[in-house]
Formats: C-alpha cells, structure tokens, sequence
C-alpha cells in the first residue's frame, strides 16, 4: 500500500499541469508565465504542461487582481479543477492588488475568492520565480511541504482536501 | 503449448507488457524530439507514465450516473480494443495469424477514432463536439486511401497480416506503404493532421471534459495506437521470411521506433492544416497512390 502512495506522491511531484486564469491581469504576468514554456526556461523538464481544460490540471496559476466581472468565473474555473489542486498566485496583484487597491471595480486580493497556497510576487516576477512556484506547488501536492492554513471561509474545503490526499 | 504461447502473446509480447512500455516510450521519444527541434531539452523518459499515474489518482468531478458511466465506459472500450489490436499482431514466426485477421485487426484499429467521435459528443461539452465533428471529417478523409491500400496489398493474399506483405509485388508494396505512412500522422493526430485535437484552439477537442482516471484512459488508448499502428507499418513494410524470432523481434521494434522519430520529425516541422485542406491532401495524394497501387495489384502486373 505504501508503495503505491509513494507512486502517487512521486507521480504529483513529476507532472504538475497548469492551468491559467487571467482575473484581469495586465498581461504582464501572462506574457511572463508565457516565457516558462520556452527554450530558454522550458518548464517541460519539470513535468510542467499547459493544459487549455480546467478539467486536466492540477495547479490554477490566477493573474491580476480579481476584478468583479472574473471573480464569478475563477470560482467556476476553481470547481472544475479536480481535487488534489493548488492555487497559484501569479504576481504582486492577486497578493495585494498593487496599485489597483481601494478601486470599486476590484474584488481582490485573490484569497478573499479562492484558497491560496503559494504567492508568487512580483511586478511583473522572474520567469525563474514562477517556475521556483509552480515547483513549490507540485511539492504541496505530493505531500512534502504542508499546505497552508486558510481563513475560516476555506477551511472546509481544505479539510476535504486532506480526506483525499 | 499452444494455450501457453497464445497466453505470452497476449500478456507479454507484443500484448500487454510490451505495448504498455513502448506506447510509453514511444510518445516520451515524440515529445522529447519535439522539444530538441524546439532549442529545448524536453521531458525525462518517465514523463509520460508519471502523467498517467497522477491523473489515475485524481478524483473525477461528479456527474450524472449515466454520462460517468458513458464517459468511463468509452475509453476503457479503447484501451481494450487498441490493446487487441497490438495483441493480434503477428509479430513471432510461429505465429502465421489466420485467414481475415486483417478484417479484425482494422475493425480493432477504427474502434478507437469511433469511440472518440462518441466520447467527445458525450461529454455535453462545445470544444468536445467540435473535436469529434472534426475527427468524424478526418475519418472520412485518411481511412480512404488507408483502407484502398491495404485492400491493395490483401487482394492476392488470403487476407492473413502474415501474407499481406509477401505476396504481393514490391511496386504495389511500394505504393501502398507509401499511402499507408501518409495516413498515420492523421491517424495518430500528429502536426500536420492534429486537426481534431488542436491545442489551444479548441481547448484539447475531444477530451476537454475529461478529468482524472477517464482522461488516462484516453491518454492509454492513444499510447496504444502508437504501438498499433507503427507496428502493423513494420510488419507490412518489412517482412522476414523464415528469420529467426530474435530477429524477427528486433526488427519489429527498430522500425516501429524509426516511424515514430520519422513521424515526430514531420510533426515538428510542419504547422497545422485546415480541415478542408486535409481532405483534399488525403483524397487527392492519398488515394492516388492508393488507388494505383490497387489498380496495379487487380491488373496483376
């Protein structure tokens, strides 16, 4: 039985696959994110893939600063991911919502929508720090870093988490 | 004996074990070549079993009882009968296969595209309707000349695998093979021909809603194909005639392995066609050697 577990912890390590949502961003981050998967950073040495479904990852990577009009579809977005998952936060604004703080239109910082599990900041940050992050979430995943304490909001979900893992 | 060596056909070689290791590394060896000719290094060779095990271990999302068990059902039909498929293969010389076993291992080839046309209609989902119609087009258009050719090469045989490839003339062999190598980036959904599961611009096509186990599956059954499908082109293409099994082995794997470089290097220098270009290639280019091939095989030159 350990055997397997130990399979799937090191299967979780070897192949996180991505997820983007952009909850307006100003495409600084993405073009970033995108620089990962090139031949200078080639984020596929990792395991890491890009995936276009929701429904295939295992990491959602959240850029910008959660806007009203995306909040509604990154908690779709989030449900549609199956469990085991971990949220990324991809630069300064879903950390903090930068110098878009205090605007009407603005619903962040992102863990007032989503539980998240590794910021990565930055304005834009390094294409090394997003790969350093999606790094340190495939370790979430395979068990060797705990997962972080959410607020109250999230306990319940991150509860369930454990059952599974 | 005969029970015994049918058993280790199926479970060992080139059944189970062996279609599971080199479907395996037959799609690493894509993605690693895809990624040298991109300037990258590419994945490490366990890469795509590590990505089957993860995604055997997620928790499928919930569904209607009757859509999971359709969603789950259908790939596993696929594995099966891909999984048939390589089984059948007549790889090892006391194996002669049996007459129309050629009817059995196409109608186990084409299980897997019909089951994907369904399973992407299935899953009630756009991007999945749009990858199946496209599939269902891309059926239409490279199983012409692939099935033309091999009627081709089965037409003065008893239409047992073993035979296809020694009995009828190098240029109609020649032609057919040719036909048949076009048809196997499309049916393997490689650049050029990876209309059905376009990435990114359809979302994955045909899979976007599949999650966890049921999208392992699939992932399996398109390893398998791999194995199927460059397995029957070397047994077609290269066939040993009272060569000892090692050899006859060796063989076997070599030119499967040399397609499937043959058919990364296209994949990774070519960029997507639209769908109606694709049919034109197919029942132009296609079917011309094709049906040459069969003209000349039924004329008897």
């Amino acid at each position: 039985m350990s055997i397997f577990k130990s399979l799937m912890n090191t299967a979780r390590r070897k192949s996180p696959w991505v997820f983007h949502a952009n909850a307006g961003s100003c495409n600084g981050c993405d073009i970033e994110f995108l620089t990962c998967l090139t031949p200078r950073y080639d984020a596929e040495q990792l395991g890491i893939h890009h995936e276009g479904s929701p429904r295939h990852a295992d990491i959602i990577v959240v850029s910008g600063p959660v806007t009203r009009t995306t909040c509604e579809a990154l908690e779709t977005v989030y449900g549609q991911v199956p469990d085991p998952k971990v949220v990324v936060a991809l630069g300064s604004c879903p950390a903090t919502c930068n110098v878009f703080a205090g605007s009407p239109t603005i619903v962040g910082p992102l863990d007032r929508v989503l539980p998240v599990d590794v910021y990565v900041p930055g304005c834009p940050p390094r294409p090394d720090a997003i790969i350093a992050g999606l790094a340190e979430a495939a370790a979430i995943l395979a068990g060797d870093k705990p997962r972080p304490i959410h607020g109250a909001a999230d306990r319940a979900s991150s509860a369930s988490d454990g059952q599974e893992a | 004996m005969s029970t015994l060596f049918t058993t280790i056909q199926l479970l060992v070689f080139p059944g189970l074990l062996y279609a599971f290791m080199a479907g395996f590394f037959m799609e690493w060896v894509q993605r690693k070549i895809n990624a040298r000719l991109q300037g990258r290094i590419g994945p490490p060779f366990y890469q795509p079993f590590f990505d089957f095990v993860k995604l055997l271990g997620k928790k499928p999302i919930e569904r209607p009882p009757l859509q999971g068990f359709i969603m789950t059902a259908l790939p596993a039909v696929s594995v099966v009968a891909t999984l048939g498929a390589v089984a059948i293969l007549p790889v090892l010389s006391a194996d002669i296969g049996f007459p129309g076993d050629v009817i059995l291992l196409v109608s186990l080839i084409e299980i897997g595209p019909l089951l994907a046309v369904l399973g992407g209609f299935a899953s009630r989902s756009l991007w999945g309707g749009l990858g199946a119609t496209r599939e269902a087009v891309m059926t239409a258009a490279y199983n012409l000349p692939f099935l033309t050719a091999l009627i081709a090469l089965a037409w003065n045989s008893d239409l047992s695998i073993s035979l296809l490839a020694t009995t009828a003339p190098w240029h109609v062999r020649l032609l057919a093979m040719a036909a048949i190598l076009l048809c196997l980036p499309a049916k393997l959904h490689l650049n050029p021909f990876s209309i059905s599961s376009a990435e990114q611009e359809i979302y994955a096509g045909m899979t976007t809603e599949y999650d966890g186990p049921r999208l392992a599956l699939w992932e399996l059954a398109h390893a398998l194909e791999w194995v199927a499908l460059t397995g029957l082109f070397a047994l077609l293409s290269v066939p040993l005639v009272g060569a000892a099994d090692i050899w006859r082995v060796l063989v076997f794997i070599g030119v499967s392995l040399a397609v499937v470089v043959l058919l990364s290097v296209v994949a990774a220098s070519t960029a997507r066609l639209k769908l109606a270009q694709t049919a034109r290639w197919f029942w132009l280019w296609g079917l011309l050697l094709a049906a040459s091939a069969l003209g000349l095989s039924l004329a008897g030159i």
